[in-house]
């Protein structure tokens, strides 16, 4: 079985090639606060202010290609939202996951479309389904549910069947 | 003034939007509503496009009409009701999609997958590959006016539906993977209707050529429209045949191989044209390389099991179900509780026909995965849609949209 390395010193050690997580901590070691590596994908969890900056040290290491971003409601515990960021990297054939805790009193986080322009359709996505709010988003409405809908329908205490 | 005001705002407080070539110029755009009941946008998309006479200022893609909450509903049906699901998500690729979900639950369980059943995978991933690009070139051809490709195209997609008939039940709602391997052993006669239709596949893309390649028409309506920049695509999030249009040496299939793709040799396609052309060149020599694949599996498809040796995950044998107590109590535990699948997070990327196709699976230690995300390549590639039609005739808008390729299900999920 392949087991999880968790501790941001031990996966330092398991993976001392990884550019990521090499440029990640050159970049700034306390917004690191936690890397995890399991079934042969890296997760970095990142201060939620931070993450901007976290977003171009990866991509300054030449992860030049944003997947994804999502999130994951762990309602009820707190933080209660992980938000995701899947980066591929073209030249070095790898992908790094960076996730960052939001709390649910304020759940907003710095938008990364400066970095990357597609993150736009993915915020939207988040924010319409999760309610997370991107601070710097050019252009922040809901894109699934109409304008006027009540309520963040991926949230856990959204039910399944909606309200009736 | 446009006649309707609110289309106004929408392009007005839209991101999307660059700033007007010339101060003044707002007197004589005007604004059009395209879609989403419009027979060239492929399915209910609707584009609000700003324009000058003919040509487009900007095109800001209103979308979420199919919206059917398919991450919502993930989260309340066990692991294996899933998969019916993510049918759904692409029609035109439903295996594609079965794929990329049964392997990142595969990669929780950490399940060994059978030879056959990964060249299997493979092997209908590419017949998949195949109908998907047909119904694209059958319509991207409609739509620019070329009436007789879509039916040779579909007549070829008529064989590839049976042959998922023949295999699955279902002509388009496959659900032929499962976690763990397929649902069941293909029927006897499989392997030759296939050999069959790959046999005769090269030659009727040689018929699309002859109808298409070199048609002057077709050629002056293609080249030089939609011009999208590598590093435009790479920003905007392209992937799949419109990246590799773009110049960019990139395919899951080949890079980061999954389900034994690296066991084949093919080529990449790419083009440095960066337009609407190459997009339709890639895609024609991506379906050769296709058959070459199938071929490959046809040849040295392995003997063996179609499922993991995993009884707590794979339904047991429909024989041994009825006579051994221990396959009946593994079928009613899996049927009416599920199967536990332990915690963790897992991405799981495969090349889609349109690019990359995702699977975000987050699970919790339950029998119901915690969070299903599907990465989708049409929701990503339809953010380049203003950079390619900025400055172009309005008519170009409908031949840049049929070279990207959009799925309105797997956008709207």
């Amino acid at each position: 079985m392949d087991s999880a390395v968790l501790g941001k010193d031990a996966v330092r050690a398991a993976l001392p090639e990884n550019r990521a997580l090499s440029s990640l901590l050159a970049w700034n070691t306390t917004a690191v606060l936690d890397a995890k590596y399991h079934l042969k994908e890296l997760t970095v969890t990142i201060a939620r202010d931070e993450i901007r900056g976290a977003c171009q040290a990866v991509k300054n290491a030449g992860y030049n290609f944003l997947e994804d971003v999502t999130c994951v409601d762990w309602y009820p515990s707190e933080p209660r939202f992980q938000v995701t960021y899947h980066i591929l990297s073209h030249g070095l054939k790898d992908r790094v996951r960076l996730i960052s805790p939001v709390e649910s009193i304020d759940p907003s986080i710095d938008s990364i479309t400066s970095i990357w322009p597609s993150a736009n359709y993915y915020e939207r996505e988040v924010w319409d389904l999760f309610g997370v709010r991107f601070h710097g988003h050019p252009e922040l409405r809901r894109i699934m549910m109409p304008e006027e809908w009540d309520g963040h329908p991926l949230r856990k205490d959204y039910p399944v069947e909606g309200y009736r | 003034m446009p006649a309707r005001p609110e289309l106004a705002q929408f392009v007005e407080t839209s991101t999307l939007i660059k700033p007007r070539p010339e101060e003044g110029a707002k007197d004589r755009t005007m604004v059009l509503n395209m879609g989403p009941q419009h027979p060239s946008t492929h399915g209910v998309l609707r584009l609000v496009i700003e324009i000058d006479g003919e040509t487009v200022l900007k095109v800001v893609p209103d979308i979420g009409y199919l919206h059917t909450g398919i991450e919502k509903t993930c989260e309340a049906k066990f692991y294996q009701q899933v998969v019916p699901m993510t049918d759904r998500i692409d029609y035109l690729c439903p295996m594609t999609n079965n794929l990329a979900y049964c392997l990142a639950i595969e990669t929780l369980l950490q399940l060994e997958i059978p030879d056959r059943a990964q060249w299997l995978r493979v092997l209908l991933n590419e017949l998949t590959r195949l109908n998907s690009h047909l119904v694209w070139l059958g319509t991207h051809a409609m739509d620019i006016g070329a009436l007789t490709v879509f039916l040779y195209c579909f007549r070829e997609r008529e064989d590839i539906l049976r042959i998922f008939e023949h295999v699955s039940g279902q002509r388009m709602m496959t659900s032929y993977f499962r976690v763990g391997g397929l649902a069941l052993e293909p029927p006897l006669d499989f392997f030759d209707r296939v050999k069959a239709f790959i046999k005769r596949m090269p030659e009727k893309i040689d018929e699309y050529e002859n109808l298409l390649t070199g048609n002057p028409i077709f050629v002056n309506r293609l080249k030089g429209v939609g011009h999208l920049s590598a590093e435009d695509a790479i920003a905007l999030g392209v992937t799949g045949p419109p990246l590799r249009a773009s110049g960019v040496d990139w395919d899951l299939r080949r890079d980061m191989p999954y389900s034994s793709y690296e066991k084949f040799q093919f080529n990449v396609p790419v083009s440095n044209d960066c337009d609407v052309w190459a997009r339709y060149v890639v895609r024609i020599q991506e379906m050769r390389e296709s058959v070459k694949i199938v071929e490959q599996a046809l040849a040295g498809m392995p003997e063996g099991a179609i499922t993991a040796n995993a009884p707590h995950v794979v339904l047991p044998d429909r024989e041994k179900m009825k006579t051994q107590m221990e396959s009946l109590i593994y079928h009613f535990k899996i049927v009416t509780e599920g199967f536990t699948v332990p915690a963790g997070q897992v991405y799981q990327a495969v090349e889609s026909p349109r690019g990359e196709m995702g699977y975000f699976a987050v699970s919790d230690g339950t029998a119901k995965p915690y969070r299903v995300h599907m990465r989708n390549p049409s929701f990503a590639t339809l953010q380049a849609l203003q950079t390619m039609c900025e400055g172009r005739l309005i008519a170009d808008v409908v031949a840049v949209i049929g070279s990207i390729d959009i799925v309105l299900g797997e956008i709207d999920r």
